[in-house]
């Protein structure tokens, strides 16, 4: 009998794939609502991880017909330790566990609770994408980066001589006299033989002595040849290659502007966040670190931290220009331009002091933007005040602006796709 | 820790030259005698390797040879715990149809086996030929020797032997025919989406267990017939459509009063699935097509449930006699023993039912006794064995073990077999619980009088037929609004459970009309209805 032991562990894992698909399809509402609950509790930096959904038990069973209580049964049961033949005992509350042998029990030993599983990372951020209407955006490129890293690429013949290589230029000049002086030194070798085997054996008529002189001659001319083949040529020299490979500076800073005067109330703040998240995400796929700097203004701007960005609330006017002020201080300060990327994203409801949002307007075209990769600006509400003027003159002047309104959540992701219409081929 | 196989797996049927023709040598009166015992046992590794495997399968190979165990040939293969889960998630079978619910059974599998709340078993055997057991890479030496003999030796003769096996299932095509299924499930996904065949399949698990012929033998069709026959049925009704047909003159009335008359179906009709399947109205033919593979796979599985104490049982048995026969041979360290007989223990393991640990007979316990028992009668037979034993006390005990196993079912195996000892030992005791009376009553214990009423009442928890509620396609109201009536019989008027208006529900999207249940109770009165109607559209 043929006897075979099969090692399967290498071949496919994961057949149920399909499966669990069907399953999260099935649950998409719920999953849905889980994700917008983690959104709104989470902070921007710690999106990107899975998530626990709950569903309760009732939406996955599966009825089949089955008996209930009532009616007359008998059960058998192990382990009688008091019982004789008549007995009669009290009902046990709950029913199942007397009578109904152990069909009744429950699998799991978890009762009623509620089926939790668990979002893995990838099919937590398709929820959130899904719910912004977003195609895949990890595809697309950032273009044009301007740090270089120089990486050793083998040798060349040309350099500077401090990247000379010793040992690869010896040894291509040794490669080549070996090359150039072989026959030679073989002619050679055979000249010295037959003039040595002359020499013993000592005849001294014409031709041997005509022979004689031939072979010196040789000898010599191979002699000269062989010491005009150069030690060390031109050619022989190799150069230490290196080339510029540009790479993504691995530094981005975030800039996030909220406008949190009286009339942004929490939808709209939560409009402002979902945007902010968005470019959060963008941004770690293409930057090492990224620090984001949260700055709220009313008629007076404060950087603070992320908890109170959100969740405190503020009366008074709004003077956007104190806002952009004070980022432009923090890029002096804290942020030089050619060390940082530095992203803008600002939110506002679109309110502003009259006289103000000219001076916006200054501000951005003539310090932020000429700093800034990307500055992105939303307007989390329908009415087009003077702010959304003075912006829309910039649109068409500075490539690295876009604005947008979003009254939904599923509208924020134009304004994204503007970025990468303008720096990718055609835009997804 | 648990043994859990995959119950729902069907297996190969018996070869052909067990039908008709040549007749099987029957099992040796006794084991055969060791050729020659070894210098030094087997290496006790905690680690195993391929080597060793192979090593000790060797070993318990011959010894389940001298046994004369007859098994299909083995195929081991070694899975890692996450292959064993994704089997797990489809019922145990290396290929399935996609369906939501296997997608949260593997969650589910996944989550309790990361919490630790369960152990994973430690294999799943498909009974095929050859007959493939997984053994799963985190197993220790001893737990490998131990799932072998328990799997690749119990089950895999369990399943070659046992007449329901070899009457129901038909192992030469179930692969194919999850193949065919699997693939046609996908194409119909393709052609009339998603949404469609889950809610499609969904109907049809919620009557999944009312799906089977409990009495009538199905023929036996492999992949190639299977297609044949689909392809037919398809040209045929294809035939069927002729516009002339509607032209023809009806007949006078008289007739169409017989008719109004005569019932549909003419008899109640148990196979729910297979009568929606034939005669629902409004079902596409691709929709047939996956009531009848729903239909097919659970008649399949249905064998499967009727055995579990006798399968699991004499798996258990046979690791246990195996390693028990290598150790007096010579073969197993004492380190080996200690660690798989403490498997042993757990598997076997009865708790009484006041323990908090009780969820019911563990077969494997009941099953394990019982084969140990009949051995028992078989060798040493009391005055007690003798009386109620006359046949078997005292005759050689492989060839009446051999017998116990091929030839009944659980329900029948306990009726049978079941000894006053093991009641004793187990200390079972029936309990009456009727509704109309306010206590419980305790209707046999295990002394003289009880036996035999134990031994029925047990013997009766495990008929299938009295476990699941009788329901039964009563009458099609033809003329009128074409509504079905399936008829609930109640069983010692033990009622249907809430959840039926939902499963209801189901059946009215099959049947594509009203669907009426009625619950009979046993002097014919109907003591509850319940109706739905179809969701329009």
């Amino acid at each position: 009998m043929l006897q075979q032991i099969i090692d399967r562990r290498l071949s496919g894992k994961n057949k149920s794939v399909g499966n669990r698909e069907r399953f999260l399809r099935r649950h998409k509402e719920q999953i849905r609502e889980a994700v917008r609950r983690a959104v709104d509790g989470r902070g921007i930096r710690d999106l990107e991880k899975g998530e626990d959904v709950h569903i309760p038990k009732r939406d996955l069973s599966q009825p089949v017909f089955g008996h209930g209580q009532g009616g007359k049964r008998e059960a058998v049961h192990p382990g009688n330790s008091e019982y004789v033949t008549g007995d009669r005992i009290k009902r046990p509350d709950g029913g199942g566990g007397g009578g109904g042998g152990g069909s009744q029990a429950s699998d799991s030993g978890e009762g009623d609770d509620d089926f939790v599983f668990h979002l893995t990372k990838e099919e937590f951020m398709q929820a959130f994408f899904d719910d912004l209407a977003l195609p895949n955006l990890t595809r697309t490129q950032l273009a044009e980066i301007p740090e270089y890293k120089s990486h050793r690429a083998g040798f060349v013949n040309d350099g500077t001589p401090s990247n000379l290589s010793i040992v690869r230029s010896m040894r291509g000049a040794l490669g080549r006299r070996i090359a150039l002086s072989a026959d030679s030194r073989r002619e050679l070798r055979d000249a010295q033989e037959a003039l040595a085997l002359l020499d013993e054996q000592g005849a001294k008529d014409d031709v041997t002595l005509k022979h004689k002189a031939e072979l010196q001659e040789t000898i010599k001319r191979l002699r000269s040849y062989i010491d005009r083949v150069p030690f060390l040529d031109p050619l022989d020299l190799k150069f230490r290659n290196r080339v510029k490979v540009p790479v993504p500076s691995t530094r981005a800073v975030m800039f996030c502007v909220m406008d949190v005067s009286g009339s942004m109330d929490e939808s709209r703040k939560d409009l402002a966040k979902r945007f902010f998240i968005l470019l959060y995400l963008f941004l770690t796929r293409h930057y090492e670190k990224i620090e984001v700097v949260f700055i709220r203004h009313h008629t007076q701007a404060a950087e603070v931290d992320e908890q109170n960005f959100f969740h405190a609330t503020e009366t008074g006017g709004t003077v956007v220009s104190s806002a952009l002020v004070l980022m432009d201080e923090i890029i002096r300060a804290r942020y030089p331009s050619d060390q940082w990327n530095i992203y803008g994203a600002q939110a506002s409801d679109g309110d502003n002091w009259h006289h103000d949002s000219g001076r916006c307007r200054e501000l951005l075209m003539d310090k932020i933007l000429p700093k800034c990769r990307y500055f992105a600006y939303v307007q989390v509400a329908e009415p087009e005040q003077n702010l959304w003027e003075e912006y829309q003159r910039i649109v068409g002047e500075v490539p690295q602006f876009a604005m947008r309104k979003a009254i939904e959540a599923s509208q924020i992701y134009p304004v994204f796709r503007e970025l990468f219409r303008k720096e990718g081929a055609p835009a997804a | 820790m648990t043994f859990l196989e995959n119950r729902r797996a069907v297996g190969r049927n018996a070869c052909a030259d067990e039908y008709g023709g040549r007749r099987r040598a029957g099992p040796p009166q006794e084991l055969a005698p060791l050729k020659e015992r070894p210098a030094q046992p087997l290496p006790s590794p905690s680690d195993w390797t391929f080597d060793m495997i192979e090593r000790y399968h060797e070993v318990i190979r011959e010894t389940a040879q001298r046994f004369g165990l007859d098994t299909y040939p083995n195929q081991l293969e070694i899975i890692t715990s996450e292959q064993m889960m994704d089997a797990y998630a489809s019922v145990g079978m290396p290929v399935n149809y996609r369906h939501w619910s296997y997608g949260k059974e593997f969650i589910a599998t996944e989550k309790n086996y990361k919490r630790g709340q369960m152990g994973l078993a430690y294999e799943i055997v498909i009974n095929s030929d050859p007959c493939i057991s997984y053994l799963m890479e985190e197993n220790t030496m001893a737990m490998q020797a131990l799932v072998i003999a328990h799997a690749a030796y119990g089950h895999n003769s369990f399943f070659k032997g046992n007449y329901l096996f070899r009457m129901w299932t038909d192992a030469s095509s179930i692969i194919d025919y999850l193949v065919y299924s699997k693939d046609y499930v996908a194409r119909c996904e393709e052609r009339h989406g998603i949404e469609a065949v889950e809610e499609l399949l969904d109907s049809c698990h919620a009557l999944m267990n009312h799906g089977v012929d409990r009495y009538r033998r199905p023929s036996k069709l492999s992949l190639a017939q299977e297609q044949a026959r689909r392809e037919d049925r398809e040209a045929y009704a294809q035939l069927q459509v002729n516009d002339l047909w509607r032209t023809l003159p009806r007949r006078a009335t008289s007739e169409d009063e017989t008719a109004a008359e005569r019932r549909f179906p003419a008899e109640p009709q148990e196979n729910l699935l297979y009568f929606i399947e034939k005669n629902a109205p409004l079902l596409e033919p691709w929709q047939r097509e996956i009531v009848r593979i729903v239909r097919k796979i659970a008649q399949y599985f249905y064998p499967q449930r009727q055995t579990q104490v006798m399968n699991e049982g004499w798996a258990t048995f046979w690791h246990h006699r195996l390693l028990n026969q290598m150790y007096d041979d010579g073969y197993l360290s004492d380190g080996m023993m200690i660690e798989w007989l403490k498997s042993h223990t757990n598997v076997v393991a009865q708790p009484p039912v006041t323990s908090r640990h009780y969820s019911g007979i563990n077969p494997y316990a009941l099953g394990f006794a019982m084969y140990t028992d009949i051995r028992r009668i078989c060798e040493c037979p009391t005055d007690e064995d003798r009386q109620w034993f006359p046949d078997i006390a005292g005759t050689p005990w492989l060839p009446t073990l051999d017998h116990a196993m091929r030839n009944f079912k659980d329900e029948s195996f306990i009726g049978q077999y079941l000894s006053p000892k093991l009641m004793r030992d187990f200390r079972f005791f029936a309990i009456v619980d009727d509704e109309k009376d306010s206590e419980l009553e305790i209707a046999a214990i295990h002394d003289e009088n009880g036996y035999r009423a134990l031994r029925e009442s047990l013997s009766r928890q495990y008929d299938l037929g009295s476990r699941e509620p009788n329901i039964q396609v009563w009458n099609v109201n033809l003329r009128g609004d074409r509504s079905l009536t399936l008829r609930h019989s109640q069983h010692n008027d033990r009622p249907l459970h809430d959840g039926s208006q939902e499963v209801l529900k189901h059946v009215a999207r099959l049947w594509g009309f009203d669907v009426h249940l009625e619950s009979v109770n046993s002097k014919g009165e109907t003591t509850r209805r319940w109706s739905v109607t179809p969701p329009q559209g």
